[in-house]
């Protein structure tokens, strides 16, 4: 038995060390929000914080985590630059078909809780490794700089 | 029977298509056990609620619920049918609560395919006049009700907000208290609709219904079912078209850790597990040695020879206008070859489905752009009656066409029938973008001839699949796809001697299918890109050269001159650097666009910015209407700049994001939509994005460099310095 901080809780899993963190949320742990898109963190649908940093989980095996605490879109939202990227999202309708967006958010709240007014190269370089399929860049764009504004 | 199980449609329209097809059951709604994490679905009955039609139900506290008959992959559908629905119903729209509909093909068929499907961008046009009448016929029934309770003319009352009113005696009920009194009354069959001009919902940039649950990981996508019990698989098929699986060692993949089962089929190989890391563990484990079979030697140069020489063959009329023949004796004659790849959908949701067989029945939870389809298919692979399989729709996480086939579904039955409990089958992305049923290879042979600045012969041959032969057979008539020459019948310009044809080629073992923008993705990118050539050949701007050939398309004329005026049109730009235009009547919307790019010494293009104007008809919500055309117009980008699928030896050589490459944030530069106000019935709008800008990009680059592009996707050699002719 493995235990993991996932959104401020201890979490219980049996899983072997090696199996990335990805499918030890969604399959084990039944944490659907964060997204298997690629397996070779190409697109970064599977985005999630190890310590607030944004990490691809489809790459991470689980058991290099150690102490560490582990955020997911589920917990995003209680960490004020998460709240802020959230209230983004919805204010300006961001979202199309939404699979990318749980890993957008993810990488964009990283963003803004290391630096609350990013210039659009800070977009770029924070953002790129993040693929949506619907086009929604425009709007995430938008989006952060809405959200750095309320800062 | 209950209110639930009256039509209100009617018999299809087109009848006569869905008469072909499997359709022609009725069923009786039935929902068994949810997954755990499934949203409020459907509920079992309508009783104690107002539900005078598919779409309508009203509780008693007034709760408005509505079925979508449309699935929501990301266009903003279910709020846009809302908004129709409640629009006409007069509800509170802050009381809607909107659900999936089951699949019934009685019910929820698309009027434009008669079968249930969401596609074609033709949700909203299709159910436009259905669901205002199913509004209105509800709002007249409860007024009547409220009329007849306090024995007035209903008349004299009005409707508003999800109350009536009787402004004379200054009472008002609510519509829940009014559920008992409207259930009793007849359905009115052709109800009054609003004058459009007092519309309160639609026209309105209103907030989506799916999108809070989309910001918080709450949303469930077909891939995110759990189920007690719930297992996982992954699978491999034959990595060659056609090939079946020959010989399987599995001896090292049983010893995984979590591995519970190997399912081996004709033609593909699957591993079950406790979760997909033991299932992907396994079937890496696996030694396969699969018999390739007859297309182990098949290469895209092989399909390419095969489609040119196609194309040099006559095809069958599918459209006349004047002489062609004396029409190209006159002017100047030039001629120009188109050539579209095969594409992958790459939907970020990857292809899944979750199903559990038992002997007697059995359920599928899954994201569908076809929900009855997936439901007969796995039925006829499971040789039960189509009540005994009950499928869960989903959202889905992106369609762009690959979800309006039930492949999967019948792969993942294969699979689950071997399987005790429910299993969920999922592809890796590999397999997703190497089995997938692709966009056609395309290929379009234009002649014209040009008199004093206009066209005066145009001969068009399209050739290339006929997905609507497969896809909807009745609707396959005369040797002509209607897809395959969709905007090339209806060609905007005023061309007074036209002759379009169509040569079916279908590639060998190469599966083919919709893919966002359809038919007219092909043909709005060969006449757009000739245009340009055209107006070069004439000595003329671009956008002058349409205008003047656009006095029977007035709306694509005034988008026209919109988005000139709106992306500067004509003002001065650096060198190599380009603005390039194309315009559409596709979908029933009317779009222009301008890209502009650069492209560097070695051939690099760098998108600068993109300017659509559009005229959609009424915008029933004007904020989706941007938000498609600002996404449709970056997916068409990314296969312009990147798309192609690729044959060599049986196998598709992509295989995912790495090399089958996607547009990111970093690339995509400033995007502005111009919706232009209109007093039109809608238009479509989800593909037509996807469809203007490959055009305009070919465009910009000509005008950047001179070099004429005639196939896609762009190939930088060909525009590097050192090679520019």
């Amino acid at each position: 038995m493995a235990t993991l901080k996932i959104n401020g809780e201890d979490r219980n899993f049996d899983a072997p060390d090696d199996m990335p963190l990805l499918w030890v949320l969604r399959d084990v742990l039944g944490m659907t929000g964060t997204k298997f898109g690629c397996g070779i963190a190409q697109c970064g649908a599977c985005t999630v914080h190890i310590d607030g940093n944004p990490v691809r989980s489809c790459l991470l095996p689980v058991g290099a985590i150690g102490n560490r605490s582990v955020t997911t879109i589920e917990g995003i939202g209680a960490t004020e630059a998460g709240a802020k990227a959230q209230r983004a999202w919805l204010d300006l309708e961001v979202i199309q078909c939404g699979y990318c967006q749980s890993g957008q958010i993810m990488s964009a709240s990283a963003l803004l809780a290391t630096n609350p007014h990013p210039d659009d190269a800070d977009i770029d370089a924070a953002m790129s490794g993040n693929i949506c399929r619907c086009g929604t860049y425009v709007r995430i764009r938008e989006a952060i700089k809405r959200a750095s504004g309320e800062a | 029977m209950r209110a639930l199980d009256k039509p209100l449609l009617g018999p299809s329209r087109r009848g006569v298509l869905k008469a072909g097809l499997a359709g022609g059951f009725w069923l009786a709604f039935h929902f068994p056990a949810r997954a755990v994490n499934e949203p409020e679905q459907q509920p079992d009955t309508t009783e104690g609620q107002f539900a005078p039609n598919a779409f309508i139900r009203i509780d008693r506290s007034g709760k408005t619920t509505l079925v979508m008959p449309q699935v929501e992959m990301g266009q903003g559908v279910y709020t846009a049918v809302a908004m129709i629905l409640a629009e006409e119903l007069d509800a509170d729209f802050a009381q809607v609560a909107v659900v999936h509909a089951p699949p019934n093909e009685k019910l929820y068929a698309n009027p434009f395919f008669g079968v249930q499907v969401t596609g074609s961008s033709n949700s909203v046009r299709a159910f436009w006049k259905p669901l205002r009448q199913a509004g209105a016929a509800a709002r007249a029934m409860l007024v009547r009700a409220a009329a007849k309770e306090w024995q007035v003319d209903p008349a004299s009352c009005s409707a508003s907000n999800g109350k009536v009113a009787h402004a004379a005696s200054a009472r008002t009920v609510g519509y829940g208290d009014l559920v008992d009194a409207a259930s009793g009354l007849p359905v009115p069959q052709d109800p009054p609709l609003k004058d459009p001009k007092n519309f309160t919902l639609i026209g309105k940039p209103l907030k989506r219904f799916d999108t809070p649950a989309k910001t918080n990981g709450k949303v469930v996508y077909g891939i995110d079912a759990m189920l007690p019990g719930i297992k996982f698989a992954t699978l491999a098929q034959s990595p060659v078209f056609g090939g079946k699986v020959g010989h399987v060692d599995d001896s090292a993949a049983k010893s995984i850790p979590g591995v519970r089962q190997i399912v081996v089929l004709d033609d593909l190989v699957a591993v079950v597990g406790d979760h997909m890391w033991a299932a992907k563990q396994g079937l890496d484990a696996l030694v396969v040695t699969w018999d390739d079979g007859k297309y182990a030697n098949l290469s895209s140069r092989d399909i390419w020879e095969d489609l040119r020489a196609a194309s040099r063959k006559e095809g069958v009329i599918a459209k006349t206008v004047g002489d062609v023949a004396k029409g190209l004796s006159q002017g100047d004659r030039f001629e120009g070859e188109y050539e579209l790849p095969f594409l992958a959908h790459a939907a970020m949701e990857p292809m899944n489905c979750t199903v559990h067989a038992r002997p007697d029945g059995c359920e599928v939870w899954i994201g569908t752009q076809v929900l009855a389809r997936v439901q007969q298919t796995v039925a006829q692979v499971a040789g039960l009656p189509v009540d005994k399989v009950t499928v869960h729709n989903h959202l889905l996480g992106g369609g762009f066409g690959r979800r309006l086939e039930p492949d999967m579904a019948a792969t993942a039955f294969r699979i689950a029938q071997h399987v005790d409990g429910p299993v969920k089958v999922v592809w890796t992305r590999e397999e997703d973008i190497r089995h997938d049923i692709y966009r056609p290879v395309y290929r379009d042979v234009i002649s014209a001839s040009l008199s004093n600045g206009k066209i005066v012969g145009w001969k068009y041959r399209i050739a290339g699949s006929a997905i609507i032969a497969r896809w909807l057979p009745p609707a396959f008539t005369n040797g002509i796809d209607i897809d395959a020459v969709d905007s090339a019948v209806d060609i905007p310009y005023d061309i007074p001697n036209l002759q379009v044809e169509y040569v079916r080629a279908e590639p060998p073992a190469v599966p083919t299918g919709f893919w966002r923008g359809v038919g007219a993705n092909n043909n709005v990118f060969a006449i757009e890109c000739f245009m340009d050539e055209l107006a070069r050949k004439a000595g003329m701007d671009p956008v002058a050269f349409r205008v003047g050939m656009l006095g029977k398309t007035p709306r694509l004329k005034a988008a026209l001159e919109l988005v000139a005026e709106k992306s500067d049109w004509g003002k001065p730009l650096p060198a190599r650097v380009g603005r390039g235009v194309s315009a559409q009547p596709s979908f029933g919307s009317f779009i222009a666009t301008v890209v502009e790019a650069e492209v560097d010494e070695r051939g690099e293009v760098r998108l600068r910015r993109v300017t659509s104007a559009v005229d959609t008809g009424i915008a029933v919500n004007p904020d989706t209407i941007q938000a498609q055309l600002q996404g449709g117009l970056i997916f068409g980008l990314t296969a312009a700049l990147w798309g192609e699928i690729t044959i060599e030896k049986g196998r598709v050589q992509q295989s995912n994001f790495n090399d089958y490459r996607m547009l990111r944030i970093d690339e995509v530069p400033r995007i502005d939509v111009h919706v232009i106000k209109s007093g039109e019935d809608p238009g479509g709008i989800g593909e037509t994005g996807a469809t203007a800008s490959p055009p305009a990009l070919r465009n910009a680059i000509y005008a950047a460099t001179g070099v004429a592009l005639r196939r896609l996707p762009i190939d930088r050699a060909a525009l590097a310095v050192a090679n520019k002719a």
